[in-house]
């Protein structure tokens, strides 16, 4: 069966400003081609599988190109290279200034973080969920207020409150607007930048629950980036690890997270403060993650931050292997994986 | 090693402390009643959410409430002055060098417009007694003490050229720099990647270790507070609900509000079904009829007792609680003196 | 299902909106007389002419340079017209010309910034170029450059002082739209399946839009001073047509003999004018800016 997205080997690049005037880029661009300028890799060589109604978590610090994977995802902008398959459709073939129009947007529809943020202060809560239904399934008059009403209702949003505008309302009435509206087309894929970030660990609870209905009500996957693991080990069947460009690790939530097996990924878990401290020795990160500007392709990205490090970490990137079923780029992997049988 | 230290006079003492503030639709009454202390060398953490009043707490301490705030009653005691009530001149000297504060946004909290060397060379002049000519060179070692690598070049970039967890570092530095007797940070790892809160939090804790000083840390992560602070003081809508050593505290949560928050905490359950989210919200605080337990209206615990006013603590308590019907003490084991319906007359 | 509770009922928009408009009001009495005083003009530009006891075209030679008397408030100018029905007449072109030089401005600059601030690179070099060209010379000089070139009727005033204010307007428009240009609600509109025109006109502008108001409530008071100014040196509204500049042009001469009330009276019209937009500007400011709001 096909899976629901399929991304191979997918990158996105950036052309670096204000590091050289334009005449300089201007000469760079005739003597040696677009090639000759910097870049940053912001995603590099990415390659993963979402199946229908399923959670993939994606976790990584800032920098780490989570952001730009997800926009290039949802559309908003165009990928360097590889392919982004919706079932059967490469999606990489529309540019993204024209997907707007496309029959396909409704399917993949995305949560932003700061709810307040991604809508208009000037709409009402009512306006800014039946924008996608007036765009995308032209919908009008009774039937879209009943469309409205109806998805509010799901998403436990009163009534009431459609009519009013964002900085009327709470940040967990907010967050609700914003998933209404994401949910209100119904689509395949739902994207959630770090929903619960903004808000009271309370208010969290209950729109994680509610996440969790909706998906089962409705049949969606979801691609959940969050840096928050405690939230993701809850809520995703599996993760991607994302650190400065390239996914370093992946696997079933759980798993990752009780046994890392890339030294990154030790590090984030061991950073993490629990309720219930084991007192065990903490690993730290020291320094500053290397540059994305044009990284040098054959050295490990985390060597100079990683407690490990010996020459082949230098010579060649660690290309992300299988084991059973996590993945995990690394020179070292074998190492850490749990003692066999080791079953998922 | 933290240690929860309740022996000696403590370095910050905060005492009945209430704010007001005007607003256009009413009366605000962010604080009432908030007392806890904080000793040499010991980390207490203010956690609580949003709305608790635990950043408006340290504001008031600080003196840098906003205008339209007024503390109407309270005492905060540094070094025996009442910070307080002390005359402004007083207070110009006391900020910064025997008390400091660092915030939630390193990048807004900096200038933006002067290099970061300067910035901690003008507190090591006004506050350090340092001269002149020496500042820059001094202020290069604190860079260094904070973990900033080539420290000389760093000292003249400015802050837009620093990355979140650098900006940080020297806020600390500039905190730090007069070698005050307590630090209080708020919420100052929030919006930082978790590994970088972790070196952050490693830092400031080991500094305040060799200093002796003591630390109020602010958060909303009840994990965070727990992994860092000796002692949790717990707030709700403006009020102390309770006052605890961190073991304790969750081994034990006794106020109704604190297990709430702790079943609410992702970590606390194995699976989505098994958090539990608080019920109710929190109450108005313009409202004139507002109850003496600001939780009542939300509390499943709620009796007739619920209705006077709320126990204060008593003096040398190691674990306060404010409630009549608090959540079942251990018969065992923790000595708890705990101020409830169980042992006021 | 735990849920969020409701928090006690709002005030509709409406109301809330005037609540707002009530608390700035009595905050700042200046600002409320400024508005009544606005009020007034708007009045007197409606309904004055009608109203006036004399027609401001009817001269009587015989009545010529009378002081200000109970028959003639404000006395009468060198070819024995009323001055008081002139200076309330002359509200109405004035006005006139301040509302229709800010609408066009507004159009012209604002949708030009808009656009140059929403989608860079060619159009944002264009429109400012444009931008800079204008404000290459000295602003006065260039009204009078357009005015001279064009002739002086009223619409090429209102040209002239459009131009001239266009780089104003662009710059706010630009640097607010590109503000709001990766605002998450942009990205939302997008997903929502909105074209860039799309979230242009409707996402965009309605944000732009009450800035721009501020502004526009202190270029009419400018666009009056600049027909004044045109009119004093002669390229601007042509006689016997009442306007206040002209006749501060027309009066000053007499000012030197002792016959005052000439150019005083339609010169403290004009200051009072001035006065009042600019006050309005500053009310408008209170009331529209987000912070405010509770």
């Amino acid at each position: 069966m096909t899976a629901l997205l399929d991304v191979a080997e997918f990158s996105k690049l950036f052309p670096v400003t204000g590091t050289s005037s334009s005449w300089q880029r201007l000469r760079q661009r005739f003597q040696g081609g677009p090639e000759k300028l910097s870049k940053v890799h912001a995603v590099d060589n990415v390659s993963f599988v979402i199946e229908k109604g399923e959670t993939v978590g994606l976790v990584g610090e800032s920098g780490c190109g989570k952001s730009t994977l997800v926009r290039a995802l949802t559309r908003l902008i165009d990928a360097s290279d590889g392919s982004v398959k919706l079932g059967d459709r490469e999606l990489t073939l529309t540019p993204a200034h024209e997907f707007a129009r496309d029959p396909d947007r409704a399917r993949i529809q995305m949560v932003f973080q700061d709810a307040g943020e991604s809508v208009n202060p000037r709409f009402t809560a009512f306006d800014a969920i039946a924008d996608p239904l007036r765009r995308l399934r032209h919908l009008k008059g009774k039937a879209l207020r009943e469309r409205v009403e109806s998805v509010a209702g799901q998403c436990g949003l009163p009534l009431q409150l459609l009519t009013r505008f964002p900085h009327q309302l709470s940040g967990g009435q907010r967050a609700r607007v914003g998933i209404a509206r994401a949910i209100a087309v119904e689509p395949d894929l739902l994207v959630l930048d770090e929903p619960t970030a903004a808000l009271d660990v309370s208010v969290q609870v209950v729109i994680l629950q509610l996440l969790q209905r909706l998906k089962k009500e409705f049949g969606m996957s979801y691609l959940f980036v969050s840096h928050d693991l405690s939230v993701v080990k809850l809520l995703c069947d599996r993760v991607l690890v994302m650190y400065l460009g390239k996914i370093v690790e992946a696997g079933p939530a759980v798993e990752v997270f009780e046994h890392p097996l890339h030294p990154y990924t030790q590090a984030l878990v061991a950073a993490v403060p629990r309720l219930h401290e084991d007192g065990a020795e903490r690993l730290r990160l020291t320094g500053e993650p290397r540059s994305p500007i044009d990284p040098d392709p054959h050295v490990c990205r985390f060597y100079g931050r990683c407690p490990r490090g010996i020459h082949d970490c230098t010579a060649a990137m660690p290309d992300l292997r299988r084991f059973g079923a996590r993945q995990v780029a690394c020179h070292f992997a074998e190492e850490f994986l749990p003692p066999a049988p080791a079953k998922a | 090693m933290i240690t929860a230290n309740t022996n000696r006079a403590p370095a910050l003492a905060v005492e009945g402390l209430c704010v007001e503030f005007r607003t256009r639709s009413g009366i605000v009454r962010a604080l009432d009643n908030v007392s806890f202390s904080a000793g040499k060398g010991e980390t207490v953490a203010l956690v609580g959410e949003s709305g608790s009043g635990k950043s408006v707490t340290a504001y008031a301490v600080m003196g840098i409430l906003d205008p339209a705030g007024r503390v109407t009653a309270g005492r905060a005691v540094l070094g025996g002055l009442d910070l307080l009530s002390a005359k402004p001149s007083q207070l110009a000297e006391v900020r910064g060098r025997d008390i400091a504060m660092i915030f939630q946004n390193p990048r807004t909290a900096l200038n933006p417009i002067r290099p970061v060397g300067k910035q901690i060379a003008d507190v090591l002049i006004r506050h350090g007694n340092v001269p002149r000519r020496e500042a820059p060179a001094q202020a290069v070692e604190m860079l260094r003490a904070v973990g900033i690598t080539d420290p000389a070049r760093r000292a003249k970039a400015y802050p837009f050229e620093m990355s979140g967890g650098m900006c940080q570092r020297v806020m600390i530095a500039i905190a730090l720099a007069a070698k005050p007797s307590v630090l209080i940070a708020d919420e100052p790892t929030t919006g930082l990647d978790v590994t970088t809160q972790a070196v952050i939090m490693d830092l400031v804790n080991d500094l305040a270790a060799k200093m002796g000083m003591a630390t109020i840390f602010i958060t909303h992560d009840l994990a965070l507070a727990g992994q860092r602070a000796a002692r949790i003081v717990v707030m709700h809508a403006g009020h102390v609900v309770e006052n605890a050593p961190t073991t304790e505290l969750f081994s034990y949560p006794r106020h109704p509000y604190t297990g709430e928050l702790i079943a609410a905490t992702p970590d606390s359950a194995a699976s989505l079904d098994e958090l539990a989210s608080i019920p109710g919200t929190l109450p108005d605080l313009r409202r004139a009829d507002l109850p003496p337990c600001r939780y009542s209206e939300r509390c499943p615990r709620k009796t007739d007792a619920c209705s006077q006013p709320l126990p204060l603590a008593p003096p040398g308590a190691t674990h306060f609680v404010a409630c009549w019907n608090p959540l079942p003490a251990p018969t065992l084991g923790a000595p708890v003196l705990v101020a409830s319906a169980e042992n006021v007359a | 299902m735990a849920d969020i509770a409701v928090s006690p009922p709002r005030e509709s928009n409406l109301a809330a909106l005037t609540k707002h408009a009530r608390y700035v009001l009595s905050e700042n009495p200046v600002t409320g007389f400024a508005f009544a005083l606005f009020v007034v003009i708007v009045l007197a530009a409606v309904f004055g002419p009608h109203l006036v006891p004399y027609d401001p075209l009817a001269s009587d030679t015989s009545q010529a340079l009378k002081p200000p008397s109970v028959h003639h408030w404000f006395g009468t100018d060198q070819l024995g017209r009323d001055v008081f029905s002139r200076v309330v007449v002359a509200t109405r072109l004035d006005f006139f010309i301040a509302v229709a030089s800010v609408a066009l401005v507004f159009l012209m600059g604002g949708l030009a910034g808009v656009a140059a601030g929403f989608f860079g690179g060619w159009t944002d070099r264009i429109v400012g170029r444009i931008a800079d060209t204008i404000m290459a010379f000295p602003l006065f000089v260039l009204a009078m450059g357009i005015v001279a070139a064009l002739g002086n009727t009223v619409q090429n005033i209102i040209l002239a002082t459009a131009i001239v204010n266009f780089p104003l307007y662009a710059r706010i428009a630009r640097a607010e739209a590109n503000i709001r240009r990766e605002a998450g609600f942009v990205e939302a509109a997008r997903l929502s399946g909105n074209s860039d025109w799309r979230i242009l006109t409707f996402q965009i502008l309605p944000n732009v839009f009450p800035i721009l108001v501020v502004q526009m409530s202190l270029t009419m008071g400018y666009a009056i001073l600049n027909a004044a100014g045109l009119s004093f040196i002669g390229l601007g509204v042509r006689p016997p047509t009442p306007e206040w500049g002209i006749m501060v042009a027309e009066g000053a001469a007499f000012m030197v003999s002792g016959e005052w009330w000439n150019a005083a009276f339609p010169g403290a019209a004009l200051m009072i004018a001035v006065f009042c937009f600019n006050l309005l500007g500053d009310g408008l400011r209170d009331l529209v800016d987000p912070r405010r709001r509770t």
